[in-house]
């Protein structure tokens, strides 16, 4: 027994002995391994995240990120795809209007003016139209401004001048950015149950909406092309003003990665937008005798929505009596 | 003509955050604004880098290239620098910049950035040199009094290196042979579109 006791005391203190050596040999170990070896290397931290990104001592904790060379993609979009995309967007868009006025001119009143107009928008439809209207060209120009200011207006104007007016417009964009956003919103609300798509949209579009042609499909109160401006009106307004803030309020949605995605977004969709616009704006004006009524005056003849709204008109008519509606002196427009 | 530029060796560098310190005192750069800070990478991990870090002053930069207003302007030294007259604040060059380099002095909501404020490499801006409305939008102007960037002049391990492109290459390159190691030149490919073969 004590033999046995004496022989297993040997066992352990050899191997708690052993462990101590092996405990105390490894610090030196450690010591031959290189300590450069294990290093960080920058190309393999940018093939793996595309930004290098560390702990810094500055209360600003933002400035941790040490390289993102993502501007890159995002310097080739701004000076050059977003050129091609407004240019040709705006451009194309331009010729193509007045080559299709140059065909098509005004689209007359094919049975003249009955000298009865009847109340197309209210006043408050109007005012809202026309606010949001004013914003939009002015942040359309101001923002034209930024993407091709520098090529086509800063040569003609010297840099001062131009420094001057694009801070302007730079404030402008920013600010009257929450009036057009409060429009866009308006505009959604106050005309949504007129928008919603159905089947007369489907045979407006057969029939080529009258456009092309001198046919007049019927119409509700909004026509599939009106029906297709108030949707780009509400989802792009909505895309322009969600990415227009987070550009405006730095960090506090995305990092500079985000805000890239939204630039490039935001400007995108502007540009579509302005494009889209100048057809609203020929066909509400030049385009369409009687159309500009609508919006300036807010009322329009009755022939005038006997030919381009006639659903709307019976339905006018049933509600208010075909009698009673409301005739007023002919405006001189 | 010299071509001005940055290089940072990482192993060298201690974190002091003096360069940090000297670039704030010597421009009186404006409250919350760090025109170079150090950036320490794997913090307390194997292989822990630490690197100074400000506009490296870019070959084809591209904060110059998207600038709205073309305030941003390399002089013949291969410096960049922009004027303060004609920003107009609008946050561009700070989504190309990929150093993180422009910054604004006020806290940016509603667009209202203020104008953008950069490392000049110590070289002023477009004023007269030595001028005092250039000193006070820009700093020092320690290059046409024939000195370098003072970060790099007053280095305590002489981890950031200033000055000619290719003198400061050769330094680094020197020093990689002698210890046998190194972690690179950071941020010469992106800026530059070259690397230091050690």
């Amino acid at each position: 027994m004590v033999c046995l006791a004496r022989f297993a005391r040997l066992v352990i203190g050899t191997g708690v002995l052993l462990l101590l050596l092996v405990s105390a040999a490894s610090p030196s170990i450690a010591q031959q391994v290189n300590p450069t070896a294990s290093s960080v290397k920058e190309q393999q931290l940018l093939q793996e995240l595309n930004r290098i990104q560390g702990r810094v001592s500055i209360p600003d904790q933002r400035s941790g990120v040490l390289e993102q060379p993502a501007g890159r993609e995002w310097r080739e979009f701004r000076n050059v795809t977003l050129h091609w995309i407004g240019g040709i967007a705006i451009l194309g868009m331009l010729a193509a209007l007045i080559i299709f006025y140059l065909i098509r001119g005004t689209v007359r009143l094919q049975s003249g003016r009955s000298g009865r107009t009847l109340v197309r928008f209210s006043s408050v439809e109007r005012f809202v139209h026309w606010m949001t209207a004013t914003c939009f060209i002015i942040l359309a120009l101001s923002g034209l401004n930024v993407t091709f200011g520098r090529t086509l207006l800063l040569p003609l104007v010297g840099p001062e001048a131009f420094s001057e007016w694009s801070q302007w417009a730079k404030y402008a964009h920013n600010y009257l950015s929450f009036p057009f956003t409060i429009g866009v919103v308006l505009i959604f609300l106050m005309w949504l149950a007129g928008n919603i798509p159905n089947k007369v949209d489907v045979a407006w579009l057969k029939r080529g909406g009258g456009i092309v042609g001198h046919d007049h499909p019927p119409a509700y109160r909004f026509n599939a092309g009106q029906k297709a401006i108030y949707w780009i009106v509400v989802i792009g307004g909505g895309l322009v003003a969600a990415t227009g803030y987070e550009l405006m309020f730095p960090f506090y949605l995305s990092g500079i990665e985000g805000m890239q995605l939204a630039q490039v977004v935001h400007a995108t969709v502007a540009m579509l937008f302005v494009a889209v616009m100048l057809a609203h704006i020929y066909i509400g004006t030049i385009g369409m005798e009687g159309a500009f009524e609508a919006m300036g005056s807010g009322t329009v003849d009755v022939n005038w929505a006997k030919e381009h709204h006639s659903l709307w008109l019976e339905e006018e008519n049933a509600r208010t009596g075909a009698n009673d509606v409301r005739t007023q002196p002919t405006a001189a427009e | 003509m010299a071509r001005m530029k940055f290089l940072c060796d990482a192993d060298r560098c201690i974190e002091c955050n003096a360069c940090v310190t000297a670039c704030k005192n010597e421009h009186e750069v404006p409250w919350g604004i760090n025109r170079r800070r150090v950036v320490t990478i794997n913090d307390g991990k194997p292989g822990e880098r630490s690197v100074s870090m400000a506009c490296m002053h870019c070959t084809d930069a591209p904060c110059a290239a998207v600038c709205p207003v073309n305030c941003i302007y390399t002089t013949a030294d291969g410096v960049v620098l922009h004027s303060k007259d004609l920003c107009i604040g609008c946050g561009y060059c700070f989504y190309a910049c990929p150093f993180g380099a422009p910054q604004y002095p006020k806290v940016g909501n509603f667009g209202s950035r203020g104008k953008m404020d950069k490392c000049t490499f110590c070289a002023g801006g477009p004023e007269a040199d030595g001028s005092k409305a250039e000193y006070e939008k820009y700093g020092a102007n320690r290059l046409a009094e024939g000195k370098l960037p003072l970060c790099a002049e007053m280095c305590s391990t002489k981890s950031l290196l200033a000055g000619d492109g290719e003198i400061i290459a050769q330094i680094y390159k020197e020093r990689v042979t002698k210890r046998g190691y190194g972690s690179g030149a950071w941020g010469w490919k992106t800026a530059y579109r070259e690397t230091i073969e050690s």
